[in-house]
């Protein structure tokens, strides 16, 4: 049978390399080889997934040196000769073997702002708000909007790894987000939040988020977005 | 745990890269350019001396090398220009390509005129 050599991240980050040999089928997911291994060699190995399709964004690791939603990565696609290499996302601390610790993470989406405050003083009793499907402000929320946060982009980020306060891609783009729903009533303190050092004036425009992002979203231009919306406010004396 | 080389391997981090690169490479070159400016404030005879010797193939070469270095340099500020400040969505690849290929026309259209 054909067989696969994957060398898998076992342990904390003082942790190594172990290989497992993993039998190669066919429309293989690199998901799949990381729960062979785990149901059929070793049962300690720690890993995260939930929904196998693309949408819980649990399943995020690095595989041969690149972060991706190994859920939908065919080992076909990633394979070098027979060899896979499969790490934690890098940039967060490991916990153990595949497990990142993603607190860090989505605590830098609650200091973005990223959750939506009515600015209008309706309740649940109130009709729906109607906004234009083709209002620039809707079409630019859309672009980022299907974001799964599965921390891909924030791996993949140099400025993250310089510098641990920056709010990195996920928590920007969210804020971006939320700066162009026009029911949303927190715009100036959630522009204040994400202007300065560790916010949207720290991203270098690598675009490796951009690159990386499995849902085809670009956190660059959304960044982009919040640095000229930053700006804006500032000239006119809001911020 | 960090990234290697094998993250960064996108055209967008070569392009970040050679922009950075030209950068360091260009302000190095700066008190050169001054100091031959300088020359000139000492007469004519010693500026001519100078610009005579840059006639040589070796430094001719080193000459065309700059321009395009300060194309490189000077279409990689553009493109993150538009990047930053036109909305833009998924087109960021064929800017690339664009900078990179303008930078190279204008160094091969001075190679040319030489
Ligand atoms: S574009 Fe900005 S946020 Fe995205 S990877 Fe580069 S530095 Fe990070
Ligand atoms: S922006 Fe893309 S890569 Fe980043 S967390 Fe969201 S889905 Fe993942
Ligand atoms: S397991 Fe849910 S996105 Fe991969």
């Amino acid at each position: 049978m054909n067989m696969l050599q994957v060398s898998v991240w076992r342990g904390g980050a003082s942790g190594g390399y172990r290989i497992y040999e993993v039998p190669r089928q066919e429309s293989q997911s690199v998901l799949d080889v990381v729960t062979y291994i785990q149901r059929h060699i070793d049962p300690t190995l720690s890993y995260r997934f939930a929904c196998r399709v693309g949408m819980c964004g649990a399943c995020a690791m690095t595989v041969n040196g690149v972060a991706r939603w190994t859920c939908r990565t065919h080992v076909s696609k990633v394979v070098k000769g027979n060899a896979i290499q499969i790490a934690p996302l890098a940039n967060l601390p490991v916990i153990k073997d595949l497990v990142t610790d993603m607190r860090g993470f989505f605590d830098k989406w609650a200091r973005a702002r990223g959750q939506f405050v009515s600015g209008s003083g309706t309740t649940r009793k109130d009709d729906f708000a109607r906004v234009a499907s083709d209002s620039p402000e809707r079409v630019a929320a859309n672009a980022g909007i299907e974001c799964i946060g599965c921390g891909v982009c924030y791996a993949s980020c140099d400025v993250v790894s310089w510098n641990p306060d920056y709010l990195g891609p996920a928590a920007l783009n969210r804020a971006w987000t939320l700066v162009n729903d026009v029911r949303d009533g927190a715009r100036r303190e959630r522009l204040a939040a994400v202007a300065g050092d560790a916010g949207c004036h720290a991203c270098h425009t690598h675009l490796a988020c951009s690159e990386r992002c499995p849902k085809d979203i670009e956190p660059t231009a959304s960044i982009a977005g919040l640095k000229r919306a930053v700006a804006r406010a500032a000239l006119k004396g809001e911020l | 745990m960090n990234n290697d080389y094998r993250a960064r391997n996108h055209p967008a981090w070569w392009a970040f890269l050679m922009h950075r690169l030209s950068g360091l490479a260009l302000s190095l070159f700066l008190p050169f350019h001054f100091w031959a400016l300088g020359n000139a404030l000492q007469g004519e005879a010693r500026m001519d001396a100078l610009l005579k010797w840059t006639e040589q193939p070796l430094l001719k070469f080193a000459e065309i090398m700059l321009v395009l270095l300060l194309a490189a340099h000077l279409t990689g500020g553009l493109r993150l220009l538009a990047l930053e400040f036109l909305p833009w969505r998924g087109w960021q690849k064929s800017l690339l390509a664009w900078a990179a290929g303008a930078a190279f026309a204008v160094g091969l259209a001075f190679a040319l005129a030489l």
